[in-house]
């Protein structure tokens, strides 16, 4: 996409816009996948996230989707934009043609149109991988907090800068061939509490979480995680150091 | 009929009751429980290390190989002594071609290894199948169509590169300039060496490529700028090495269409006495 040469000519006329929208209402038993097209007028600056509003105010107060920061930080509007996943709130129209094909994003478990529950499958992935600071001592909340290097504690707010919006899974080979992939979303997780000095798990601990081919060796390097990721994490970087340090586990 | 009676008559199962199992021999039962570790398996671990190792060594061969074979472009006599030379008969006294025997089946035996540990990461069935085909289609992501071609390229390399090494295995001491020539020519294999070619080069360039990003191997501290360059890298590999592979292959057509009269002749260098090896 060229922004560039898609910038509109000051005067001109604004574009008309067709969204292709695939509609689908699992509750019903009776719902039938079909693709609804919705015009309207683009504006200036506007994002998927206006566009979809605009429609929902005028056009079909029945159209599913969600969303509810509109500045990329909560991860809810992630969908599939002309088939890539991205964050509908930072998507301008206007590095698209006229007419834009938005669908749910796949993997996660579709509440309808638009909207699906991928909360559900990242607190089942938080469990499953246990993504908090395990401590094995009990700890003293009288006492201060062990102080953090500047450098560490940025290194670990890098990581954790994930807003679990599921693009990663969306645009991950592995996922849609192994439904028990833990993801990038999993493995960056991983690496975040692994940098973390207050987790006391060993690389032993973490191989028993993601030492297998649902974990870091299933990981196919397709990069389709780090190429979408709305937040731009490392995650090429990332995933190759666990991988690393998981390989030197398995040979002991 | 007596079997639908019985399943008729057959007591209902309480809701949530384990499903009855068909039960192993007591002893492998109890021999498979006991050999059971708590935690992950290091295999994992181990079959992803070999894969990447394997892949390595085979793509190292392949560039080395490819060196090796197109010494005909400079002249048959160099041809002719990097062939003797693997043979050993400067150690020996005597050449010995079943060491290239030895070493095709080397290379066999690691290429067979290769594709079992790649093969899992193949699609399995069709609605992986269909899953990878479609999320390939709608996301047109280069890398991620990129390992659909080294699967297809893979799958192609089973078949092209067992022909090859069958010939080498079987044949060891029928590598020289007419003696190949005869082969690509006369004997009717070019079509496989340009087809096995293409799969190579191109699954080998991949290959690497995707050996360096997986394990975070010459990707440096900008992890973009550095797969940017790993591309270039890869087409670089991939162009230089097919058009020398062509360049190499024509030189063989065209010595075996010039050759082909005389097809079975065995090369002798300049200054040195014809050996009647007998036909082969």
């Amino acid at each position: 996409m060229i922004t560039l040469f898609r910038k509109p000519k000051p005067g001109a006329a604004p574009r008309r816009l067709t969204l292709h929208i695939l509609r689908c209402n699992p509750a019903d038993p009776a719902s039938k996948p079909y693709l609804q097209a919705f015009e309207l007028e683009e504006a200036e600056g506007m994002t998927l996230f206006i566009a979809l509003n605009e429609i929902r105010a005028t056009q079909d107060p029945s159209l599913q989707f969600d969303f509810v920061c509109r500045a990329g930080i909560c991860g809810s509007c992630a969908m599939l934009v002309d088939g890539r996943p991205a964050l509908a709130c930072r998507t301008l129209t206007r590095d698209y043609g006229s007419d834009i094909t938005l669908a749910p994003l796949p993997f996660f478990e579709l509440i309808g149109d638009l909207s699906v529950n991928t909360g559900k499958w990242m607190r089942g992935t938080a469990e499953r991988l246990q993504t908090w600071i395990a401590q094995s001592e009990a700890v003293d909340l009288d006492a201060l907090e062990a102080r953090m290097e500047p450098a560490l504690a940025e290194a670990i707010y890098e990581l954790d800068r994930c807003i679990e919006c599921g693009c990663c899974i969306a645009g991950c080979g592995t996922a849609q061939m192994n439904e028990n992939f833990v993801g990038a979303v999993g493995l960056n997780k991983i690496a975040r509490f692994r940098l973390d000095p207050r987790d006391t798990r060993s690389d032993a601990d973490f191989y028993e979480l993601i030492g297998d081919d649902d974990g870091v060796f299933g990981c196919m390097s397709l990069l389709g995680c780090h190429d979408i990721c709305p937040k731009e994490l490392p995650l090429q970087t990332q995933i190759a150091f666990l991988r690393r340090k998981m390989a030197v586990e398995g040979l002991r | 009929m007596r079997q639908i009676a019985k399943t008729a008559l057959a007591p209902a199962l309480p809701e949530n009751a384990p499903a009855p199992t068909r039960h192993a021999h007591p002893d492998m039962a109890r021999s498979s429980l006991t050999d059971a570790r708590p935690g992950n398996s290091r295999w994992p671990a181990r079959l992803d290390l070999l894969q990447s190792l394997s892949g390595l060594v085979l793509a190292l061969f392949l560039v080395a190989h490819m060196f090796f074979v197109a010494t005909i472009l400079i002249s048959h006599e160099l041809f002719y002594n990097v062939a003797r030379f693997f043979e050993a008969g400067w150690l020996f006294g005597e050449p010995q071609p079943v060491l290239v025997s030895m070493v095709a089946s080397g290379v066999t035996g690691l290429l067979v290894a290769h594709a079992w540990l790649a093969m899992r990461k193949f699609p399995g069935g069709f609605r992986q199948y269909r899953a990878f085909s479609a999320h390939r289609s709608r996301l047109r992501h280069g890398d991620t169509s990129l390992w659909w071609l080294q699967v297809v390229t893979g799958f192609a390399l089973f078949f092209l590169t067992t022909i090859h090494l069958y010939d080498m295995v079987s044949q060891p001491q029928l590598i020289g300039p007419y003696e190949s020539a005869d082969r690509v020519w006369t004997g009717g294999m070019w079509p496989i060496y340009l087809a096995l070619l293409f799969a190579a080069e191109v699954h080998g360039g991949i290959g690497l490529y995707r050996l360096a990003v997986k394990w975070g191997w010459f990707v440096g501290d900008d992890a973009n700028a550095g797969r940017r360059r790993l591309r270039h890298i890869r087409h670089a590999f991939s162009a230089f090495f097919i058009t020398l592979g062509l360049v190499t292959l024509l030189a063989y057509i065209d010595l075996g269409r010039a050759h082909a009269e005389l097809a079975g002749e065995r090369y002798v260098p300049p200054g040195h006495v014809a050996v009647d090896h007998g036909k082969h």
